[in-house]
């Protein structure tokens, strides 16, 4: 029966040394601890959002960086291109100029070679004119009495002089 | 729910279990004493009394005998503290070896078997006001300092030490996880929104019955108590659980018991349901008061029977003793074993139901 008899003198003990023991443990003991630890707990998880949005952006950038290499890559073929371009564009202009500078070169010669040839032919003919005004004056010397004779062999003269082909030569 | 019923039937079985050994050893004791004069419980006659025996162990004594060494008891005689109708008596136990001091002595039979008396003037044995240090005070004393020390330390580590810099190490890595298992999965769990109030009392009786449990387990000195086995332990701490699941139960709480939900004739004119509830409301507490005190005290008995097979088997000669021996050897191996399984379980299921019943307390 003792067993189950509380006893007085141990519940005395009990009431006191327990309330103790609680009053000591919920104000310094657990509190501390499981406030200390539920901190703990609270960084863990944002230290683990943060590095999840670490990784994110570090994702996020290497695909920037992957693009930005395109865009480089595109920039450089496009620059490359034009660069071409530019090249053939100066090439073909170069030629066209030294083509037409060619053609106006060998305009330039004709119409100078066509005055030349004039005054060579104005020469030629100032000098056939000297010479028949010579031939001419020694004509003349031998046979000017008779007038008409004396025009009509000049007119034929001149006509003579005047179709020579110089061409020809 | 399904872990809960399981363990009702595990205490259950160890309760029977107990007592078909103690029955049994009582049994063979009663027939056949044997002549065994190095333990404790020995009667005058030198022959071993099983149940004095084990009684003695488990129950409570104004010494606190450590062994025996040939024929010198080695015992710490500790202080009797009372008031009788002489007024205030402080002295050592020890005083009674020679018999009555100050017209106090120690019981030998009846009532008040084993507890100090006096004899009023009607010649009947009556009871002083006695708050003796006895052997479960002191041993309510000692681990109680133990464990505030220990949670103390605990606590230390955390105060001294940035927790988001550093692990726990020590101490405070091996309490954590206990502490956490019982202050978010128990208390959180079954408590819910407020349960910080209720985390500081349900963890210090978690870890006041899990230490003294294990002390318990422990067959010399400082341990061997048997303090969570005592009915008046479990029963303030079963008043404790009542006050923390009435104190600050809700509006439905309270509507639930005195005026429940069921049909009208149950309330009026005969109270029947509120009674019924009011009744529940007593028996929560009761049922973890006798669970743990049961479980606690048969764990002892057990192993204490287990102990007491080897004696009562001595006068069947050495093979026999020897035979019995290697069993006994075996069995308390493997009780003790499930004592530390129980001292664990116990702690966790008088604290979890503790919190479920607070958590009904406060539904909305």
């Amino acid at each position: 029966m003792f067993l189950i008899t509380p006893d007085g003198g141990l519940l005395f003990w009990m009431v006191i040394i327990f309330a103790l023991v609680f009053f000591i443990l919920a104000k310094y003991g657990f509190p501390v601890i499981t406030s200390m630890v539920e901190k703990r707990e609270a960084h863990i998880n944002d230290s683990l959002r943060l590095a999840k949005e670490a990784e994110e952006k570090m994702r996020n950038m290497a695909g920037e960086h992957s693009r930005m290499i395109q865009e480089a890559r595109e920039e450089q073929a496009k620059i490359l291109k034009a660069a071409s371009d530019a090249k053939d564009n100066l090439i073909a202009s170069a030629k066209e100029q030294a083509r037409d500078e060619a053609s106006r070169i060998i305009a330039d010669a004709r119409t100078q070679i066509a005055a030349e040839k004039e005054s060579a032919i104005r020469d030629i003919r100032r000098q056939v004119a000297m010479i028949s005004v010579s031939v001419a004056e020694k004509v003349i010397r031998k046979d000017f009495s008779e007038e008409k004779s004396r025009d009509e062999f000049l007119d034929r003269m001149v006509n003579e002089v005047s179709n020579i082909d110089f061409n020809k030569n | 729910m399904k872990g809960l019923k399981y363990i009702l039937v595990l205490s259950a079985f160890l309760v029977s279990v107990h007592m078909s050994f103690a029955g049994a050893a009582s049994v063979n004791t009663d027939r056949d004493t044997v002549s065994v004069d190095s333990v404790a419980g020995e009667s005058e006659t030198g022959k071993i009394n099983v149940p004095k025996l084990i009684f003695n162990h488990i129950g409570n004594s104004y010494e606190w005998h450590i062994t025996k060494i040939g024929k010198k008891d080695i015992a710490m005689n500790l202080p009797v503290i009372a008031r009788s109708s002489t007024g205030w008596h402080v002295f050592s136990s020890k005083r009674f070896e020679k018999g009555p001091y100050e017209g106090l002595y120690i019981s030998s039979g009846g009532k008040y078997e084993g507890k100090i008396v006096e004899k009023n003037a009607a010649g009947e044995e009556v009871r002083p006001f006695d708050i003796s240090i006895t052997k479960n005070v002191l041993s309510l004393f000692m681990s109680s300092v133990l464990l505030v020390v220990l949670i103390l330390i605990c606590a230390r580590w955390y105060k001294r030490h940035d927790v988001t810099k550093e692990a726990p190490t020590g101490l405070a890595a091996l309490m954590e996880p206990v502490i956490m298992m019982i202050h978010s999965d128990v208390v959180k769990g079954s408590i819910g929104e407020d349960y910080e109030r209720y985390s500081p009392y349900l963890c210090t009786a978690f870890f006041w019955i899990l230490i003294n449990n294990l002390l318990g387990i422990i067959p010399f000195f400082p341990g061997g108590a048997n303090l969570t086995g005592n009915i008046t332990i479990t029963f303030f701490l079963a008043v404790c659980s009542f006050i923390a699941i009435n104190l600050f139960g809700n509006k439905n709480y309270f509507k639930s018991i005195f005026w429940p939900e069921v049909p009208l004739w149950l309330k009026v004119p005969i109270p029947l349901m509120p009674v019924i509830e009011i009744f529940s409301a007593f028996t929560k507490p009761f049922a973890l008061m006798v669970r743990l005190f049961a479980n606690m005290m048969a764990g002892h008995i057990l192993l204490l029977s287990l102990i007491c097979v080897i004696f009562i088997f001595a006068k069947y000669g050495a093979a026999m003793v020897g035979a019995m021996s290697f069993v006994t050897v075996l069995f308390g191996i493997f009780m003790d074993l499930l004592e530390l399984l129980v001292a664990v379980i116990q702690a966790y299921v008088f604290t979890i139901l503790s919190a479920i019943f607070i958590g009904l307390s406060r539904q909305k």
